[in-house]
C-alpha cells in the first residue's frame, strides 16, 4: 500500500512529469521533499510495481497503426491458460487478458489487443491466431475501435 | 505531425523508460547523440500534437490497491455522444474507446478502492440509462512491451 506522501506524488505526477532538466528536483520543490526523498520514493514504488515505467505513453494512431482491433475469442475455459500464452507471444498482440463471460450477451472469454497500418493486416493476423488455436476457436469477433473518446490514464480523485 | 527519424529515435526509447537520475533528459539525449534541449523541445511538440498521449510515471491501479475493469455499453449510434460525455465526466472513466459492435462505448475504469467500482457501475447506469458489462481481468497473459515506429 501506498502512505499519504506517496499520494501526493501520484497526484503531482498522474498528468505527467515536467519536461525540465531536473524534474525529480521540480517535484521535491513542488512537494516540498528532498530530491532524495522523491527518487527513493519513485524507486519504491517501481520495484513494488505500483509504476510499471517512467515513459512514453505512445498513441498508436498518430503513429500509424490506424487499425486497432480488439479480438474476443470463445475458448474452452479449461484452455484459457495455454491459448492466452500462445497468443501473449505473437508480436502483434499488445494486450491479452482472460476475462468472464456474460451469458447470454457475451460469451468471449479471452481479449488479445491486435495493432496494424490496416483492417487488412489485422485480419490477416486475427486469422493466423485462429488458426494457431485451432479447434479451441469456437467463435472469434473482432472490435475495431473507431475514435479514442478519452485517454487520460489512472486518475486519482481529488488534491 | 510528420515524424523524422529522430522523433521515431526518442517515441522508441522513450517508451522503455526514464532513468531515475538528476537530469534523466540529459542521460537519454546523451544515448540518442542529441542535446537535452533538442530532446525536451521535441518531446514537448510529440505531446502538443498527441503522437504520444503521455509522459511520466504509469500507474498500476490494482497494485495501488484501487479497482480496474473493463467494461462497455451498447448504445444507440444516435445517442453515443451523449451517453460519452456523460460517461467521461466520471474521474475513474480512464480510457473510453468507440468500437465498432453492438457494444459499441467501451472504457477502462480505475477507482481507488475495489469496492468503488460497483458504487461506480451503479453510478454509471442511473447516469446514462444502459445496462453495464463488466468484464474485470481474471488474468493477465505476458506481452512485449513496446510498439516500434
Amino acid at each position: 500500500m501506498i502512505d499519504a506522501t506517496d499520494r501526493r506524488l501520484i497526484l503531482a505526477t498522474q498528468a505527467g512529469l515536467a519536461l525540465v532538466p531536473r524534474p525529480y528536483h521540480a517535484l521535491a520543490e513542488q512537494l516540498g521533499l528532498s530530491v532524495e526523498e522523491v527518487k527513493a520514493r519513485l524507486a519504491a514504488m517501481l520495484e513494488r510495481g505500483i509504476i510499471r515505467r517512467i515513459a512514453a505513453v505512445p498513441n498508436h494512431y498518430a503513429l500509424g497503426y490506424t487499425a486497432n482491433g480488439m479480438s474476443v475469442w470463445d475458448v474452452p475455459d479449461e484452455r484459457i491458460r495455454a491459448c492466452g500464452e500462445a497468443l501473449g507471444a505473437l508480436a502483434c498482440v499488445s494486450h491479452c487478458y482472460h476475462r468472464p463471460r456474460r451469458l447470454p450477451e457475451w460469451r468471449y472469454n479471452l481479449f488479445a489487443m491486435v495493432h496494424g497500418r490496416s483492417r487488412a493486416e489485422v485480419e490477416a493476423q486475427v486469422a493466423a491466431i485462429a488458426a494457431l488455436l485451432g479447434a479451441d476457436d469456437r467463435g472469434h469477433a473482432i472490435l475495431y475501435s473507431t475514435r479514442i473518446l478519452k485517454k487520460t490514464g489512472l486518475r486519482l480523485a481529488g488534491g | 505531425m510528420a515524424l523524422d527519424a529522430c522523433d521515431r529515435l526518442i517515441v522508441n526509447r522513450l517508451q522503455r523508460g526514464l532513468p531515475l537520475v538528476d537530469e534523466p533528459y540529459a542521460e537519454v539525449a546523451a544515448e540518442l547523440g542529441i542535446g537535452e534541449a533538442e530532446l525536451l523541445r521535441r518531446l514537448q511538440r510529440l505531446l502538443e500534437a498527441r503522437v504520444l498521449s503521455r509522459f511520466g510515471p504509469m500507474y498500476h491501479a490494482e497494485r495501488l490497491g484501487g479497482g480496474l475493469t473493463l467494461a462497455a455499453l451498447a448504445v444507440p449510434e444516435a445517442e453515443l455522444e451523449h451517453v460519452s460525455a456523460k460517461l467521461n465526466a466520471f474521474p475513474e472513466v480512464a480510457h473510453n474507446y468507440a468500437r465498432a459492435h453492438r457494444y459499441n462505448l467501451w472504457f477502462v475504469l480505475a477507482t481507488e478502492t475495489p469496492g468503488r467500482i460497483a458504487e461506480l457501475i451503479a453510478a454509471i447506469e442511473r447516469e446514462t440509462g444502459y445496462p453495464v458489462l463488466n468484464l474485470p481481468k481474471i488474468e493477465e497473459f505476458f506481452v512485449g512491451l513496446h510498439f516500434e515506429v
